[in-house]
């Protein structure tokens, strides 16, 4: 190992010594009582590795042989990872203290979560994704069986860590396949092997890492798991997954295909295409009848991801590029809609069930009023952000000749935005029902209002992301 | 015959007989001797073929510890083999099946794979032949050099598992009572018995 491939790994070592120390601090003083402090001190540093990344980092570094790549793409997705993970710490403390579930692992499992998903976005080899892959998920698995006395917590756990194993299963199908017929994990070998007329095994290889993805970032045909798994966990575990992960793993998607099978677009395409579009639909017509908001944010995920992937699946820098943008935005959407959903209580107790939230609007204007910029936000409605977001990749769509998809796309948005619109028309036009408490947490009221405004501010030149993502598009697509 | 040709057809024969009485010895304790038998002979072929570190591997990881787990597990558990080894003929033609795909996947990795153009699949050996290195320094290099990020995820991948693993289970219980080595040392023998003088026909 040489200093510049250290150096290139630098904000995944110290985000694994600093769990590491955590974890020795963690048994050798307070155990539990130190858990507060720990959190706090882990989305210090995760914000502070997230600026200094974002800040500092240039040019196109290859460390380990091509195993790590620190680029302008895998920095975009770092810094969202890193500022999302975070936020969703800070958010947990009170929610997870007042349940008794605020054990010092927790912050320590987040960091080496994002360990995991730093390592994904930067893999340039087969082994390299997978590890980072793993790392992530078993952090993951855990997290989401946090609450060990509910049954539903370890319910969630174990569905996710059963159909977990069978996607990495797939995954590695698939690169074993390819590994076979291109003779090399590396991505750079890879691409090459598989240019022009790829033999049949390679595309077999493919499709398989692709539904092994696809199961990670929970896109449908392969989402099963995502309602349970976002019912089940306690609520700032959900957050976090509905946030950092799913960035990691397009970011990951759009590497793996990019990097390592950018010579046969129209082979990937295709599935992609696919994949969006059963998304989109799904998560618009399946959330319908949800009345859990924790389920509805999980088909509103599946819905979310289908338009990331129609970015992807245009298979140009455009798409990629509408894709950061997506998901940048999706995130920050996420986090403040989860911030509402962590301050609803009832009597100090969590409530999930949307019709809670009738008649909110009387009795808290603000935060029904941010949820509504919010809920619009998700909706697609203009002028609000997310109609920017889901324009971005509408416009990639159609201009790598996917019109169809597109006007798919706007069809499913319709759809969807009738869930979103009946929890605002709960909050503004629904009938009295027993209220659920006013106050809410100073963090998460924080979080909600910020990420509000940035909804509406955004408009007017989305703080800039653009450009970011479009450099980061144009490292990763020559 | 060469000295090699013969040790490897006696670690043959022994291999074969030794996985065959695995299966078919009445007695289980003996068909995990088999087993050993069997892992043994392996490790010797694994040496004639010159891949003495695998050979080291399969002696110390399956003969030391996972042979040694089986024979606890048959000595420890209750579980009636001769009713599992009654069944043995019905599984038989599935057992044939199996090892007739075996063989022919074998044939087609052998035999008629196809990489993409341009790519060679046999191992970049030629920087190894000529040297003196050895197999374990030659797996060293490769591991702690070129897939030293990758040693080092796994070993936080183990290390996620461990915390999982403990999170998930360890429940501090207070109603167990706990060693207290300090406390034991720093007892005081005259504060640990009180003589009371009790007068006769009172009582305390």
């Amino acid at each position: 190992m040489t200093a510049a491939d250290f150096q290139a790994v630098l904000p995944e070592f110290i985000l694994a010594a600093l769990a590491m120390l955590g974890l020795l601090v963690g048994v050798y003083t307070g155990k539990d009582r130190t858990a507060p402090a720990m959190l706090w001190a882990t989305s210090a540093v995760l914000v502070v590795v997230g600026l200094w990344i974002a800040l500092n980092g240039e040019g196109s570094n290859v460390a380990f042989g091509g195993m790590f790549i620190d680029d302008a793409f895998s920095r975009f997705a770092k810094v969202t990872i890193l500022l999302s993970a975070a936020a969703v710490l800070l958010m947990s403390e009170s929610y997870m203290a007042r349940r008794d579930l605020l054990r010092f692992e927790y912050p320590i499992l987040v960091a080496l979560a994002a360990v995991g998903m730093c390592v994904m976005v930067s893999a340039g080899d087969l082994i390299a994704l997978y590890m980072g892959l793993e790392l992530q998920s078993l952090a993951l698995y855990v997290i989401a069986s946090l609450r060990r006395d509910s049954l539903k917590s370890t319910e969630a756990g174990l569905k996710y860590f059963i159909l977990g194993a069978l996607s990495s299963g797939l995954l590695l199908y698939g690169a074993s396949l390819t590994y076979g017929y291109a003779g090399t994990t590396l991505f750079d070998g890879i691409v090459a092997a598989a240019a022009d007329e790829p033999p049949l095994g390679l595309i077999f290889g493919l499709v398989f890492i692709t539904a092994g993805l696809a199961f990670k970032v929970s896109a449908a045909p392969f989402h099963m798991w995502t309602p349970d798994v976002y019912e089940g966990s306690p609520t700032p575990v959900t957050a976090f997954f509905a946030t950092a992960p799913k960035m990691a793993a397009m970011a990951l998607f759009a590497r793996v295909v990019h990097d390592a099978f950018g010579g046969i677009v129209s082979d990937w395409q295709q599935i992609l295409a696919f994949l969006s579009v059963i998304s989109m639909f799904l998560g618009a017509v399946a959330a319908i009848g949800q009345t859990n908001i924790k389920r509805l944010m999980a088909y509103s995920s599946i819905a979310h991801m289908g338009y990331a992937l129609m970015g992807l699946a245009a298979g140009t820098a455009m798409g990629v590029e509408a894709m950061l943008v997506y998901m940048a935005i999706y995130v920050t959407m996420n986090i403040g809609t989860f911030a509402f959903i962590l301050s609803i209580e009832r009597d100090g107790r969590p409530v999930t069930d949307i019709a809670a939230l009738n008649q909110f609007s009387r009795r808290d204007p603000a935060r029904a009023l941010a949820m509504l910029v919010l809920l619009f936000s998700l909706a697609g409605v203009p002028p609000l952000v997310g109609f920017f977001a889901k324009y971005t990749v509408l416009l990639a769509a159609v201009d790598a000749g996917l019109a169809w998809l597109a006007v798919a796309g706007v069809i499913a948005s319709v759809i969807g935005a009738f869930y979103y619109l009946r929890i605002v028309y709960y909050m503004y036009f629904g009938e009295e029902v027993e209220p659920v408490d006013q106050t809410a947490h100073p963090v998460l009221w924080g979080f909600l209002m910020v990420s509000a405004a940035i909804m509406v501010l955004g408009v007017a030149n989305l703080f800039g992301i653009e450009t970011w993502a479009a450099n980061a598009a144009a490292a990763l697509v020559d | 015959m060469t000295p090699a040709a013969l040790a490897f057809y006696l670690f043959a024969v022994a291999v074969l007989t030794g996985g065959l009485m695995t299966v078919i010895s009445r007695n289980p304790v003996h068909s995990v001797l088999w087993l050993i038998l069997a892992f043994l002979s392996a490790a010797g072929l694994f040496v004639l073929a010159g891949a003495e570190f695998v050979a080291m591997l399969l002696v110390i990881v399956y003969v030391g510890a996972v042979a040694v787990l089986f024979l606890f597990v048959v000595m420890m558990l209750d579980v009636d083999f001769a009713e599992l080894k009654a069944e043995m003929a019905k599984y038989i033609p599935l057992a044939m099946l199996i090892g007739v795909i075996v063989l022919m996947q074998l044939a087609l990795a052998f035999g008629v794979w196809q990489a993409a153009d341009g790519v060679t699949l046999a191992a970049n050996l030629s920087e190894l032949e000529g040297t003196e290195l050895h197999n374990t320094a030659a797996l060293g290099n490769v591991i702690y050099d070129d897939y030293l990020l990758l040693f080092q995820l796994s070993g936080l991948i183990l290390l996620v598992a461990m915390i999982g693993a403990i999170v998930l289970t360890l429940r501090h219980r207070e109603d167990v009572k706990r060693q207290d080595v300090l406390a034991q040392m720093y007892r005081d023998p005259a504060k640990a018995m009180e003589l009371k003088d009790v007068k006769p026909g009172q009582g305390l």
